[in-house]
């Protein structure tokens, strides 16, 4: 049962609910995006999925562990990946030793400084490489890429940690369109093994990718269904309404 | 740089400073004293290779690495004041403080100084464990930037109010000195200096194709990691602390090489060694000579050293302010110290 259940989850800050779902769930190989407009909870239930938040009340259940008690490598372990908002590599190590990093071996202090990486492993991020467009600059240092480079590196960095759960966090914030069109293509491939949970603002990017999605609002599940009937339901359309939906028309034109 | 042209740049080096230079200095064309004051370096130059892992490396700005310099310089210190046995001023088996301080029996934890071999090994462990045990309770409690170079300071002002007293039985303000022998050999005998100078040399040697293996490592890719953004690699599922304790672990065994070759070679050794100061000099040393680099942390602690050296014999009054301005120069306009000026010049002149 490699299903994500989630269940009468709270999160609140400073007395603010930042977060109160009900029920939530992601299937094996599935592919949700998750939208909402600014202070949802989109980014807090990430959070404590990953264990970098946790709920007052509520549990989180994977692989038959609760992982709102689990601390962030257990988590790690236990096969959930997390892909930041802002892309965070290593910048001053090349892409090639990026991906060496993420790659799965044995991590003990000695084992670390004695490893010599292994053939099936480099084949390992060469095709990773490849998944993600890499493969021509994996000698270059991260911190010359593009902006859509380095979210691809680390979207890669994931990829290699073999998640069975994948948590992305707006993968085309600042992307040319191009670029988002490349991501989003990036994410249909994985979907086709794992699980994904995307949040993303840029509602033609949610267009190319969606297949079911969750609508969160004041952090709480305003409306959950395909993309079609999401994008046509009345309370959606009034939550949109004002900020979020000028700056979506902003970022279409831009 | 090809590593087999590097080892041949680093076995020259080695060949002048730990040959040659001793050579000369036996047929009487290199002066002891400059010889002496050389071979300090290089027991500074090892302490500035830990820094250099600890923070050039790692990010880690720990200001506290001249207080495992000195538990390495007390450790071969203690040693040397047992040997001196009856010889010392009072004609007693006790070190001669203890007799004015008068203490009747040579306290327990000096025992095991009465060994060579375990002081060495001493000289290592003892600041390799208080880095461990200090390390832990900091790095675990996420301590790091700003705050982590102000408790480290705090650390190094703590111990030296402790060697301060007189109650800590290791000699107070004045600290250990009046050292007879080492091994047998007499201190103050060239030759005995020259030897002293020749194992600095190549300790250095030592600690400097160490620490290259380690950033060669995939563990010297993670400290670099851990530098660039460790939140990132605490997500891919590494445990930091274990790898930030290594790096200072044996960052703060270097320094106590360091001190313990550095005694012998000055003939005393106090608490003003450990110094808030003195942990900052480190830190100027690397800077100056450029971080993540190592052979910046070596150049650099010869070159600040050296300069200081001139300036206190030219500038006895205000050369404090000279080497405050190479500091602020230095991180203001090359960042990256002399190896990145170094390094830019070859690039200009060598087009790849």
């Amino acid at each position: 049962m490699d299903n994500l259940y989630v269940q009468k989850l709270s999160v609140s800050f400073d007395g603010f609910k930042a977060l109160d779902i009900d029920i939530f769930e992601v299937a094996q190989n599935e592919l949700r995006v998750v939208i909402g407009p600014n202070g949802a909870g989109k980014t807090t239930l990430l959070d404590v999925l990953c264990g970098r938040a946790r709920p007052d009340v509520g549990h989180a259940y994977f692989k038959d562990q609760d992982l709102t008690k689990l601390s962030e490598d257990e988590i790690v372990d236990l096969g959930v990946g997390r892909k930041f908002q802002a892309p965070t590599v290593f910048t001053s190590l090349t892409v090639a030793d990026n991906l060496m990093l993420a790659v799965k071996a044995n991590r003990g202090v000695f084992a670390s400084l004695f490893y010599r990486l292994q053939a099936t492993e480099r084949r390992r991020i060469e095709e990773v490489a490849e998944r993600t467009g890499l493969e021509d600059v994996l000698d270059e240092v991260a911190g010359t890429l593009s902006h859509g480079q380095k979210q691809w590196l680390e979207i890669a960095m994931v990829i290699l940690q073999d998640p069975t759960l994948f948590l992305v966090d707006e993968p085309a914030a600042g992307m040319t369109d191009e670029e988002t069109f490349r991501t989003g293509e990036i994410l249909q491939g994985l979907a086709e093994d794992h699980a994904l949970i995307v949040i993303e603002h840029d509602m033609e990017f949610v267009r190319q990718i969606a297949r079911k999605v969750t609508v969160l609002h004041e952090g709480r599940i305003l409306v959950e269904g395909p993309m079609e009937a999401v994008q046509n339901d009345p309370r959606v359309i009034e939550c949109y309404l004002g900020t979020a939906m000028e700056r979506e028309e902003r970022s279409a034109v831009g | 740089m090809s590593a087999s042209r590097h080892h041949i740049i680093a076995g020259s080096l080695f060949a002048f400073f730990g040959v040659l230079v001793p050579l000369l200095n036996y047929l009487g064309l290199v002066a002891d004293t400059t010889l002496n004051l050389w071979g300090r370096y290089f027991c500074f130059a090892i302490v500035a290779l830990g820094m250099d892992l600890i923070w050039g490396f790692t990010g880690i700005l720990s200001l506290c690495q001249a207080f495992f310099f000195c538990l390495g310089g007390y450790a071969i210190g203690m040693h040397m004041l047992l040997k001196t046995g009856t010889k010392g001023v009072y004609g007693s088996t006790l070190p001669d403080f203890m007799v004015w301080n008068r203490i009747e029996e040579l306290p327990l934890f000096w025992e095991p100084f009465h060994s060579l071999p375990l002081t060495l090994l001493l000289g290592l462990l003892v600041p390799g464990l208080a880095a461990l045990v200090f390390g832990f309770l900091v790095f675990r409690s996420r301590i790091k930037g700003v705050y982590l170079a102000i408790i480290t300071q705090a650390l190094a002002l703590a111990m030296w109010l402790l060697f301060l007293r007189n109650e800590t039985m290791l000699g107070g303000t004045n600290g250990l000195t009046d050292f007879k022998t080492l091994l047998g050999f007499e201190l103050a005998e060239p030759a005995t200096k020259r030897g002293l100078y020749v194992v600095a040399c190549a300790a250095l040697v030592g600690a400097y194709y160490l620490c290259r293996y380690i950033v060669g490592s995939k563990l010297g890719k993670l400290l670099v990691a851990i530098r660039d953004s460790e939140h990132r690699l605490r997500f891919i599922g590494y445990h930091i602390t274990r790898y930030k304790l290594f790096v200072f672990v044996v960052a703060s065994a270097l320094a106590g090489l360091g001190g313990m070759l550095y005694v012998p070679q000055t003939g005393i050794i106090t608490p003003g060694r450990m110094d808030v100061q003195a942990s900052i000099e480190i830190v100027v040393w690397t800077a100056v000579g450029g971080r993540g680099t190592l052979v910046g942390a070596i150049v650099g602690a010869v070159l600040v050293n050296l300069l200081y050296s001139f300036l206190t014999g030219a500038f006895p009054g205000t050369w404090l302010y000279f080497l405050g301005a190479l500091f602020v120069g230095v991180v203001l306009f090359f960042p990256e110290g002399v190896a990145g000026i170094v390094g830019r010049l070859r690039r200009r002149l060598v087009p790849a």
